[in-house]
């Protein structure tokens, strides 16, 4: 009986090996399909057809049970081939499910060789389009594009590892390299941001498993995709960013690479379905980093938001920027109002601990600058939330423990603010907008630093209130990230903020008011705190920054980070804060410290 | 003799089958399939194919019977019918079904029902016809012979 010449030439068994990786002296042979069609006829004749290509079948009449066998076995299969038209379930979403959670090739096939559905195909993801009834020779050649698609991930992570500079060359690649792309420059961005904290650790990382060549591709089990679809929403669609995602995940071996491919397909997809395109996450990081530096200076979000979009601007960056613009005495503030550490300490300890409940407390002991922001934009947002309960306890907090910072220090006069370089501020209106809120704020310094003056003499007790402002800012971080700007401003935050910010509230740092504040603005809040000259001009100053700070809160996309940056850089911001003579703390870290500073010799 | 009286027979037939259109290459792939590890796959296939046929069917004729007629799902219906049928090579079958689509597609319920009854037509001899062929095969077997195919089509 003639059965019809075999085309190839394989050994007699019809179930070849099984090998996890589909690759082997016998491939094709032994390759993983799964085969999806509601027709159990053509169901049929496609599992004997690939049977004789010696591939290794499993078919499947439901889409939903296609996804279960996929699901539960990951790496089990090595290509997919289904049919368009399900009951249950479109062909076109099955393969959207697949190469999201699976990211493996999907043949579509159909008796329908019309164009349009083709071209869904196509659009759709598919790697191949079969029309019905589908002959022998079509399948026997599927095997190519598992290769292909094997070959395209290993190109793009080798891409990915030898360039976080080589975005432009990523970019030339196919459109599986652009996944890549912007997660790279999210990573450039966030390098910058975190770069006293984390970024070399970061970088390390990414190093390292840049250096191991050809990952394993990741199989995204519904698990992990679940844990990623978690994270996507804690983080916010908008906000999340392959780093941050790949934090929450917390899933050892996963890389930020395999997260950020991810997450491009999660977001054609979210996009497909409710024709909403994805947040350039990028522009929030950059409002991110505005926001640490914002408080810096005038440089307020706005300006750093411009630079950071444009990912040019790391936070190194911008510490440097506000380093040139610092005159040498602010290094020199900066180093007394460590010396001053002592008494700052003492409820620096306090803070940490508060600190270590979560927020960016920071903000008050003069965090470094780009944690600063953060931390006041936290702290802006806690003040909102505080304002009702405890202005006045907040302003009497703030106070003392700026006071009792800033009694040792010696006229150190916050160029901090100064040196921060109003002169970038572009953004006078938002400053003015932020000032003006400050300046209701500054009413309620002012009344709280008489207060404040009282405990002034008594380092415990500013301690005390440290540890309460914190508590207050702790707070009202929690869980505020999205409340940047003008909310933020109570008068129980801006008095923490200006109390926190001696170097704002100098005096001589009518510098930190934005030379776009309007005057106005400015002598509303010098009115509010006439009663103390020092101080009015302290919160003047802090107002300043305080509006700096609010307008870089101000940034939506900040908010969360700024959380998450809090978090994380809190206690270092406070612990590099007060680190004597620390040689790495730049000027405009210890902004808000000197703004202790000043607001301790204004009162002293 | 016998044996061979029936190969000749068998091959008679399923080559008029052919040439009247009422079987494709499809077929003879189908054939080209059956191997020592499947050797009733043709019987299988083709059996899988009047189940699915048969539900296909009566539900294209109540669809059609309904006040409102759903020419959706009717076209699911005859889209499946189609595909099916010619994975195993039901030549006319799938010609009719192409046919009744068009119909549908002019939501004509006139045209679809007259469709209807020539894909149940055409769908009743090829059955027929099938089951005619089956039988030749195993009277094959059973006279100890091999089912010989027409390598022409294949």
């Amino acid at each position: 009986m003639n059965l019809g010449a075999k085309p190839m030439s394989f050994s007699s068994s019809s179930s070849p090996w099984k090998s996890n990786n589909g690759v082997s002296d016998q491939f094709p042979a032994g390759l993983r399909v799964l085969v999806v069609d509601d027709d159990p006829t053509c169901l049929r004749i496609l599992e004997k057809m690939l049977r004789n290509c010696l591939y290794e079948v499993t078919k499947c009449n439901r889409a939903e049970i296609a996804l279960q066998f996929l699901r539960d076995n990951k790496n089990g299969f090595d290509i997919v081939i289904s049919d368009v038209h399900m009951p249950d379930m479109d062909g076109f979403k099955l393969l959207e499910h697949v190469g999201l959670e699976m990211d493996l090739p999907v043949i579509m096939m159909s008796a329908d060789d019309s164009k349009n559905v083709v071209m869904k195909g196509v659009t759709h993801g598919a790697c191949d389009y079969l029309i019905k009834p589908v002959r022998m020779e079509a399948l026997k050649n599927i095997w190519q594009h598992v290769v292909r698609k094997k070959k395209n991930e290993w190109r793009d992570k080798d891409l990915d590892l030898s360039g976080s500079a080589g975005d432009g060359a990523m970019q030339q690649k196919s459109s599986d390299d652009v996944e890549y792309s912007p997660s790279t420059n999210e990573g450039n961005w966030k390098s910058a941001k975190k770069r006293k904290e984390k970024e070399e650790e970061d970088e390390g990382e990414d190093r390292d498993e840049a250096s191991t060549l050809k990952k394993p591709r990741v199989v995204w089990s519904v698990e992990l995709h679940q844990q990623f679809v978690t994270a996507v929403n804690q983080l916010g669609i908008d906000k999340a960013v392959p780093k941050k995602i790949l934090e929450l995940m917390n899933v050892p071996g996963l890389t930020r690479e395999n997260v950020a491919s991810h997450l491009q397909k999660y977001r054609l997809y979210l996009r497909r379905l409710s024709g909403a395109s994805p947040h350039n996450n990028g522009l929030g990081n950059a409002f991110l980093g505005d926001a640490g530096f914002g408080s810096i200076s005038s440089l307020s979000g706005l300006d750093f938001q411009a630079l950071a979009a444009s990912g040019q601007l790391p936070q190194h960056g911008l510490v440097s920027l506000g380093r040139v613009a610092a005159k040498p005495a602010i290094s020199v503030d900066q180093r007394n109002i460590f010396s001053f550490e002592n008494p700052k300490l003492r409820f620096l300890e306090g803070q940490q601990q508060q600190i270590n409940n979560g927020k960016p407390v920071n903000l008050l002991h003069g965090i470094p600058t780009n944690m600063d922001s953060k931390q006041l934009a936290t702290l802006h947002q806690s003040a909102q939330a505080r304002q009702n309960k405890s202005t006045p306890v907040v302003m009497s907090q703030a106070i003392p423990s700026g006071v009792a910072a800033r009694s040792k220090m010696d006229g150190v006069h916050g160029p901090a603010y100064t040196s921060v370089d109003f002169p970038r501020t572009q953004r006078a209106e938002s400053a003015a907008n932020s000032f003006s809120l400050v300046s209701d704020s500054g009413i309620s310094c002012l009344t709280s630093k008489g207060m404040a003056q009282n405990e002034v003499n008594s380092e415990t007790k500013r301690s005390r209130n440290v540890y309460l402002n914190h508590d207050i800012f702790h707070e009202q971080n929690i869980g505020r990230n999205q409340e940047w700007g003008v909310q933020n401003v109570g008068p129980a935050f801006d008095s923490a903020q200006l109390l926190h910010l001696p170097g704002a509230l100098d005096v001589s740092s009518a510098v930190l008011i934005p030379p776009g504040f309007s005057s106005n603005q400015i002598n509303k809040a010098t009115a509010l705190v006439g009663s103390t000259p020092g101080i009015g001009q302290q919160i003047n100053s802090s107002l300043a920054n305080n509006s700096l700070v609010i307008k870089a809160d101000k940034l939506p996309e900040m908010g969360f980070q700024n959380v998450l940056f809090n978090e994380q850089l809190g206690q270092q911001d406070l612990m590099t804060l007060y680190k004597p003579q620390q040689a790495g703390i730049e000027p405009v870290e210890n902004e808000f410290g000197f703004d202790e500073y000043h607001l301790d010799n204004l009162i002293v | 003799m016998e044996v061979e009286q029936l190969q000749r027979s068998f091959l008679e037939y399923i080559a008029a089958l052919f040439r009247e259109g009422f079987l494709d290459g499809q077929f003879s792939q189908l054939q080209l399939l059956q191997d020592e590890s499947n050797p009733d796959f043709v019987v299988e296939v083709v059996s899988l194919f009047f189940e699915d046929s048969e539900r296909l069917l009566n539900d294209l004729t109540k669809a059609l019977d309904q006040q409102n007629v759903d020419f959706k799902r009717i076209d699911a219906h005859v889209h499946q019918l189609k595909g099916s049928s010619s994975s195993i090579g039901a030549h006319r079958v799938k010609n009719a079904c192409i046919t009744f689509r068009n119909f549908c597609d002019e939501r004509n319920v006139e045209a679809c029902l007259r469709c209807l009854q020539e894909v149940k037509q055409e769908y009743l001899l090829a059955k027929t016809k099938l089951e005619a062929l089956f039988r030749l095969e195993q009277q094959i077997v059973a006279a100890g012979g091999a089912i010989p195919i027409l390598d022409e089509f294949s």
